[in-house]
C-alpha cells in the first residue's frame, strides 16, 4: 500500500507540473489580449527538447551534464513528500518542513553550479544573482513554515495539512500573515515576478533564465521540467498548507475524489493569481528586492509573535 | 576486550605513541624522509589507538580515573579522568588526526630540503597530544599544562612556513590572543580555587555549593572569554582567520576541525558538569554570543578570496551553531527541563563532530589545490575540475555537508539545532523565547548565506576556464593525500545516513553528564534510523538518502536509455556573443558575492577605492589605467583591538618611567617595596 502511495505520490508532480506553466502562459495571453497557446503546449515542448540533438560546452564538467538529473530527480523527491491531495498518507521519513527546505537547496546549489560551469558571464551573475535571493529567502521559507508548526505541534507538512484543515479562528490571523510571508518566497523561489522574468532572455533582468542559458535538448527539458516541478510544488504548499480545506481526510472514495477536485481548483485558481500578479506589477530593480524579502520574514516574525 | 581497550594502560600507551613520534621525528631530523615516515607512522597508529581507546571508553561502565605518579607539588596532580564525554572528544581528536595524518604523509613531502620536517613532526604530534590529554585531564593545574602545549605547538605550526613574513605576523596575533583567553582562564580556575581550596575538578564540583553566586557569574564570563578566544567566537576571532590559514593544510585542518573545539569541550566540561546549577542567562548569552558569530562568521566569509580564510571563517560560524546548541542546552538546563537541555547538548555534540569532518575534509582538499596552484587566492584558480578531479569531487561533498544539505551530515546536526530552537520557542517564557526566535533566525539565513558561499567557493575554484597559466599545470594529488580526504568524505555521508544511531549514541554520551542521569523521558529518540524529536518532528536519513539515488538513478536511466535514444551531443564553445572568450568574461569569486555584501553593507561596511590615471593630467578625459580596489574594513581590528593595543602602549610608556637607570632610584624602590611588606606583616 505504501509503496503504491509512493509511486503515485512521485508521478503525480511530474504529470500534472507543465499544466500549470500552461495555465499561467494562457492566462497571462488572455491580459494582454492574445489567444496564446494551449495549455497543453508546454507538454510539447518537453516532448521536442526531448528529440532534439545537444550541444555541450567545451569548458562544462560533469556538473553541467548532471545538474539536470539532479534537479529533477530532487523535485521528485520532494514532491513525494508533500500532502498533494490527501493528508492522511503522512510519511514520517521526508515530509519535514526543513527536509523539504533544505532538499530544494540541493536543486538551487546544482543549478547554480551549472550555470557557472560553462564560463559564460550570464550564467555567472544568474547564479550570483539566483543565490543571494535563495539565501535571503531562505529565512522567509522557514519561519512561515516554522508558524504553522508552532500552530499545529508538529513539523510534519502532512499532520500541518490536517491540523490547520479544521477550521479555527483563533490563529486565522497568524496563518494569514504566514501565507503572505510565503507567496513572497514562494514568487522568489520560482522565479516569477517581480524577482525575475521568465518569459525574457534580457541580461538584465534575468536570474532562471541566465543559468540555464546554455542547456540544450533532453537536459533543457529536464532543466524545464524540474522548474515546473519547483513552481507546482510551491503551489501545493500554498495552498495544502494554507487553505487545506477539501482536502482528504481519509481512504474514502468521496473523500479522494473530492480532495483531487478541490486540489485542481485551487491549483488554477492559484495560477490566475500568479499570472494576475506577473500582468499588472512590474519587475522590481534587483537591490529592491531584499527589502521585499525581509518583509516576508517580518511578516512570518509577526505571526510567530502572535502565536506564542 | 573492552575492559581491556578501555583502560588507564590504554590510555598511557595513546599518550605513548604520539611522545615517541615526536621525540623520534626530532631525532631523525637530518634526514626529511625518514622524520617523515616517523612521525606519521606514530600519528596514524596513535590515531588509530585512539580511535579505538575512545570507542571502547564510550561504551565502557565506568569512567577512567587514575592519576600517574605521586604528586610532586601539593595542587598538581597528573590525574586524568575518561568519562564519555571526553571520550567523545577523544574519538573526534583521534579520528580527524587519522585522516589527517594520513593526509599529511604525502602532504609534507613538498616542505623537503626548505623547512625541518623532524620539528614539523615534533611540533604535530605534540599539538593531537595536548589536544588529547586538555579533554582527558581533571585537574586545573594539569588541563593548563596540556592547554599551553597544544597552543605552543600550534604556534609553532602556524609559524612553520616562516619564509612568509604575514606567517610570522598571524602567528604574533595568535599567541598573543591565546595568552589573553589562557589568563582569562587561570583567572577563573584562581578563583575556583580559593572558595573550594582545589584545582580538581571533582573537588570543585562537589564543593560547588559554597561558592557565591557573583563568583559563579565572574568564572562564566572569564571562561567565556578565555575558552572562547580559543574557539573564535566574534569579537574574540581576530587570530583565526590568519592563523589557520598560515599552518600547513592538514595542521589547519585539524586547528579548524578539533582544536577550536577544545574551547567547547571546556565550556560544556565547566557550564554543564562542573558550575551546575546555573542562572539562566548564561544560557541566554550563549545563544547571543553563538548568533552572532554563525551570522557575522559567513559574511565575513562571503568577503573573502583566499581560500584559507574563507573557510576559517566558516569555522567561526560552525562554531556559532554548536553554541547555539549548547546555548539552548543552558538555558534549558536552568529552568529544569532536562529533557530538552539533552536534545540541545545532543545537537552541539553532533554537530561538532559534523563539523570537524566536514571542515577537516575542505581543509584538505583546499590545501591539495594550494599545493598545485601556489596561491590561496581563489581569483587565480578555475577549471580544476578537469585537472583534479577527484579533489574537487572531495570539496564538493565538503561543501554540501557544509551547507547543510541532506543527505550529509551537517544537515542532520543543523536539524537537531533547529529543532532545540523550535522547542525553546514553544515552550519558553517572553523574552527568553524572543532570543529562541532571534536564534532561530539567524540560524535560517546563516544557511542560506552558507549555501550561496560555497557556490561562490567550488564554481571559483573548480568551475569555468581558468583564470591563470597555472592552473594547467594541475596535478591529481597523490594517493595519501586523496587517500585522507576521501576517508573523510565517505565519514560525512556516513554520519549523515547513519544520523539516527549517532544521537542515540550522543544523547547515551550526553546523560552521562551528571545532571542528566535521571532525565525520565528523553525527547530524542531514533526508531529504525530516524531521527524523532518527540511527537514534533521526525526525519529518516537513510529513507532519504536511498530515495535521491533512487529517484535520481531512475530519472537518469529513463531519460539516457528510453527516450529517443538517437540523439547526438555535439561538443561546442560556450556561446560568446561574437567576441573571444576570455577568461574575464567568467565571474570572479568577488564579484559573486558583491551584491550580497552591497545587501549587507550597513554591517559589513565595504570599500571601494578608485585609482585612475590618465594620459593628460591636466585635461583628464582619457584614462591610461584605472585601478579599483575594493575591501572589507576589519572592523575589530580598527574598533577593539587597536584601542586596547594603544592603552596597552600607553601604559607600558608610563610604566617605563619608573625603569630610569638610575640605581640609586632602584634602591629606592627597594626600600619602599620593604618599608610596604613590613607594614603588612606587622599589621
Amino acid at each position: 500500500m505504501s509503496f503504491i502511495i509512493w509511486t503515485i505520490q512521485l508521478i503525480l508532480v511530474p504529470v500534472l507540473s507543465p499544466l500549470v506553466i500552461g495555465v499561467i502562459r494562457k492566462s497571462k495571453a488572455r491580459f494582454q489580449n492574445r489567444r496564446g497557446a494551449s495549455i497543453l503546449q508546454p507538454y510539447n515542448d518537453v516532448w521536442k527538447l526531448m528529440h532534439k540533438d545537444e550541444i555541450i560546452s567545451a569548458d562544462a564538467s560533469w556538473i553541467f551534464r548532471y545538474a539536470p538529473y539532479i534537479m529533477f530527480a530532487v523535485t521528485l523527491v520532494v514532491g513525494a513528500s508533500i500532502p498533494l491531495v490527501a493528508s492522511f498518507l503522512k510519511n514520517e521519513y521526508t515530509s519535514d518542513i526543513l527536509a523539504i527546505v533544505y532538499m530544494l537547496a540541493i536543486g538551487t546549489f546544482f543549478l547554480a553550479l551549472a550555470g557557472i560551469d560553462t564560463g559564460s558571464s550570464f550564467g555567472g551573475f544568474g547564479s550570483s544573482r539566483e543565490m543571494t535571493i535563495s539565501a535571503l529567502a531562505e529565512g522567509g521559507f522557514i519561519f512561515s513554515l516554522l508558524t504553522l508548526a508552532l500552530i499545529s505541534g508538529s513539523t510534519n507538512l502532512f499532520s500541518i495539512s490536517a491540523f490547520i484543515a479544521a477550521p479555527n479562528l483563533l490563529s486565522a490571523l497568524p496563518i494569514m500573515l504566514a501565507f503572505l510571508g510565503f507567496f513572497i518566497v514562494l514568487l522568489a523561489e520560482t522565479s516569477r515576478f517581480p524577482f525575475d522574468n521568465p518569459a525574457t532572455h534580457l541580461e538584465l533582468t534575468m536570474i532562471h533564465e541566465a543559468m540555464i542559458l546554455e542547456y540544450s535538448g533532453k537536459r533543457l527539458a529536464l532543466m524545464e521540467w524540474a522548474s515546473a516541478n519547483k513552481l507546482l510544488i510551491f503551489i501545493s504548499l500554498a495552498i495544502n498548507l494554507f487553505f487545506p480545506w477539501g482536502i482528504a481526510q481519509n481512504l474514502s472514495l468521496g473523500a479522494v475524489t473530492f480532495g483531487i477536485v478541490v486540489f485542481a481548483v485551487k491549483v488554477s485558481l492559484f495560477c490566475l493569481v500568479i499570472a494576475t500578479i506577473e500582468s499588472t506589477i512590474a519587475k522590481l530593480r534587483f537591490f529592491r528586492l531584499p527589502d521585499l524579502l525581509i518583509v516576508s520574514f517580518i511578516l512570518n516574525v509577526v505571526a510567530i509573535g502572535l502565536i506564542i | 576486550m573492552l575492559v581491556l581497550i578501555a583502560s588507564p594502560t590504554g590510555f598511557i600507551e595513546l599518550i605513548l605513541f604520539f611522545a615517541v613520534g615526536a621525540i623520534g621525528a626530532l631525532c631523525l631530523r637530518k634526514d626529511d624522509k625518514l622524520a617523515n615516515v616517523r612521525s606519521s607512522f606514530f600519528a596514524i597508529v596513535g590515531s588509530l589507538w585512539g580511535t579505538i581507546f575512545s570507542v571502547g571508553a564510550l561504551f565502557a561502565l565506568n569512567t577512567i580515573l587514575f592519576s600517574i605518579g605521586t604528586p610532586v607539588f601539593p595542587l598538581l596532580s597528573v590525574s586524568i579522568a575518561i568519562d564519555k564525554l571526553s571520550a567523545f572528544f577523544i574519538l573526534v581528536i583521534s579520528l580527524v588526526s587519522l585522516f589527517c595524518s594520513i593526509y599529511g604523509f604525502g602532504y609534507v613531502r613538498h616542505f623537503y630540503g626548505k623547512y625541518s620536517i623532524g620539528a614539523l613532526g615534533f611540533f604535530y604530534n605534540i599539538f593531537i597530544l595536548g589536544m588529547l590529554v586538555v579533554v582527558s585531564a581533571s585537574n586545573a593545574l594539569f588541563f593548563l599544562i596540556a592547554w599551553e602545549s597544544m597552543s605552543v605547538a600550534s604556534y609553532f605550526l602556524v609559524v612553520y612556513d616562516r619564509r612568509d613574513p604575514n606567517n610570522i605576523s598571524a602567528g604574533s596575533l595568535y599567541l598573543v590572543m591565546t595568552y589573553i583567553g589562557t589568563a582569562c582562564i587561570v583567572l577563573a580556575f584562581l578563583m575556583l580555587y580559593k572558595f573550594t581550596g582545589s584545582f580538581d575538578f571533582t573537588i570543585i564540583k562537589t564543593m560547588m555549593g559554597t561558592i557565591p553566586d557573583w563568583i559563579k557569574n565572574v568564572v562564566f564570563v572569564l571562561a567565556v572569554v578565555g575558552f572562547g578566544t580559543k574557539a573564535g567566537i566574534i569579537p574574540f576571532h581576530g587570530w583565526l582567520p590568519s592563523a589557520h590559514p598560515a599552518a600547513p593544510s592538514h595542521v589547519s585542518a585539524l586547528m579548524s576541525g578539533v582544536m577550536i573545539k577544545t574551547g567547547i569541550y571546556m565550556m560544556i566540561r565547566l557550564f554543564l558538569d562542573i558550575l551546575s546549577p546555573i542562572p539562566e542567562w548564561w544560557g541566554l548569552s550563549l545563544l547571543i554570543i553563538g548568533s552572532i558569530s554563525s551570522l557575522l562568521g559567513v559574511l565575513y566569509a562571503l568577503t573573502e578570496h583566499d581560500i584559507k580564510r574563507l573557510l576559517a571563517y566558516h569555522s567561526i560560524e560552525n562554531i556559532g551553531i554548536i553554541l547555539l546548541g549548547l546555548g539552548a542546552a543552558l538555558t534549558f538546563t536552568s529552568l529544569g527541563i532536562h529533557s530538552l537541555a539533552l536534545l540541545g547538548l545532543v545537537a552541539a555534540l553532533f554537530h561538532t563532530l559534523n563539523h570537524a569532518t566536514f571542515k577537516s575534509l575542505l581543509f584538505l582538499s583546499s590545501g591539495s589545490v594550494i599545493n598545485q596552484m601556489h596561491t590561496r587566492n581563489m581569483e587565480e584558480y578555475g577549471g580544476l575540475i578537469k585537472y583534479m578531479p577527484q579533489t574537487a569531487l572531495f570539496f564538493l561533498v565538503g561543501s554540501m555537508a557544509i551547507s547543510a544539505l541532506p543527505p550529509f551530515n551537517g544537515f542532520f546536526s543543523e536539524w537537531l539545532t533547529f529543532q532545540t530552537l523550535f522547542q525553546g520557542i514553544a515552550s519558553l517564557d517572553f523574552y527568553a523565547k524572543w532570543i529562541f526566535v532571534g536564534a532561530a533566525a539567524v540560524l535560517a539565513f546563516t544557511g542560506g548565506l552558507a549555501l550561496a558561499c560555497f557556490v561562490k567557493v567550488f564554481s571559483a575554484t573548480f568551475l569555468a576556464r581558468p583564470r591563470s597559466s597555472e592552473v594547467a599545470h594541475a596535478k591529481e594529488a597523490p594517493f595519501s593525500m586523496r587517500f585522507g580526504m576521501g576517508a573523510l568524505a565517505v565519514l560525512s555521508l556516513l554520519l549523515g545516513i547513519y544520523s539516527g544511531h549517532i544521537s542515540a549514541v550522543l544523547g547515551y554520551v550526553g546523560r552521562d553528564v551528571s545532571i542528566f542521569h535521571d532525565v525520565p523521558a528523553l525527547f530524542l529518540s531514533s526508531e529504525a534510523g530516524r531521527l524523532v524529536v518527540g511527537n514534533f518532528s521526525s526525519v529518516s536519513a537513510p529513507v532519504l538518502f536511498a530515495l535521491l539515488l533512487v529517484v535520481l538513478v531512475v530519472t537518469w536511466g529513463v531519460v539516457r536509455f528510453f527516450v529517443y535514444k538517437k540523439q547526438e551531443i555535439h561538443t561546442g564553445i560556450t556561446w560568446d556573443c561574437g567576441t573571444d572568450l576570455t577568461p574575464r568574461m567568467e565571474i570572479t569569486a568577488t564579484g559573486f558575492s558583491r551584491s550580497i555584501i552591497s545587501i549587507f553593507k550597513s554591517v559589513l561596511k565595504p570599500s571601494m577605492q578608485h585609482a585612475v590615471e590618465y594620459h593628460d593630467a591636466v585635461s583628464r578625459y582619457l584614462p591610461k589605467t584605472r585601478t579599483v580596489t575594493l575591501g572589507v574594513s576589519d572592523m575589530y581590528r580598527l574598533y577593539l583591538y587597536e584601542p586596547i593595543n594603544g592603552f596597552v602602549v600607553r601604559l607600558s610608556r608610563y610604566v617605563k618611567r619608573l625603569q630610569n637607570g638610575i640605581i640609586n632610584a632602584y634602591m629606592l624602590y627597594m626600600f619602599v617595596v620593604l618599608l610596604v611588606v613590613l607594614f603588612l606583616a606587622v599589621r
